[in-house]
């Protein structure tokens, strides 16, 4: 199973999110080709609502920490309530590499 | 010191500080010079801390804070977020009167 489906598993399974896309962005940067470093993540849940923003990303952390240890490198992540989510259209574009490690 | 006292320390003493990869004037990622654009934007004094030159930091910072991953902002010793956050913060307007008001009080000592 590929790094991009293990992150959409876990979070399907641990926030049940009403919409969850999850890009592999590791192109932009600067590592083999193919490589599942760099993550974006847009993901609107229910269970958001009422935490600051940081703390809905702690989420989004808490449970990808296993691949966050292995190998990810970068997780981009956009987390929405549902009704955040509907003020907006997508989510913003993560920037280009710059390099560096 | 101990490397948890530092990070505290540092913390503590400095209302506004981000830990990054390299310096504000030549980050060394994407993500570090969006959310160092966005903070100079606000026209404050901050502090920074380059992990990539300060290991140690690097290393234990992300346990400590729960947050696995840098840039990272503390604002009045309290994690604010990284790159995404500090974004959207900066483009709601949010970031700016977070700021200033943390630097409020060294302002008038």
């Amino acid at each position: 199973m590929t790094v991009q489906a293990v992150i959409e598993e876990k979070l399907r399974a641990g926030l049940s999110p009403v919409f969850l896309q999850v890009d592999n962005e590791s192109h932009m940067h600067s590592v083999p080709a193919n490589s599942e470093t760099h993550f974006k993540v847009v993901v609107v849940a229910d269970a958001f609502e009422g935490l600051r923003a940081v703390q809905c990303h702690q989420r989004v952390y808490g449970l990808l920490s296993e691949e966050l240890q292995s190998g990810v490198h970068a997780l981009a992540i956009h987390a929405y309530t549902p009704q955040d989510w509907a003020n907006r259209t997508e989510a913003p574009v993560s920037p280009e590499c710059i390099g560096g490690q | 010191m101990d490397v948890l006292d530092t990070i505290r320390d540092q913390i503590e003493t400095n209302p506004v500080i981000v830990y990054m990869k390299g310096s504000p004037n030549q980050p060394q990622c994407g993500f570090s010079a969006r959310t160092v654009q966005a903070l100079m934007a606000c026209g404050e004094r901050f502090a920074y801390v380059d992990i990539l030159t300060n290991p140690e930091i690097r290393s234990k910072l992300p346990e400590y804070a729960n947050w696995p991953t840098f840039p990272q902002l503390w604002v009045g010793g309290e994690l604010v977020g990284g790159c995404d956050i500090i974004t959207e913060m900066h483009e709601k307007g949010e970031l700016q009167s977070l700021v200033k008001e943390a630097a409020l009080p060294a302002d008038e000592s």
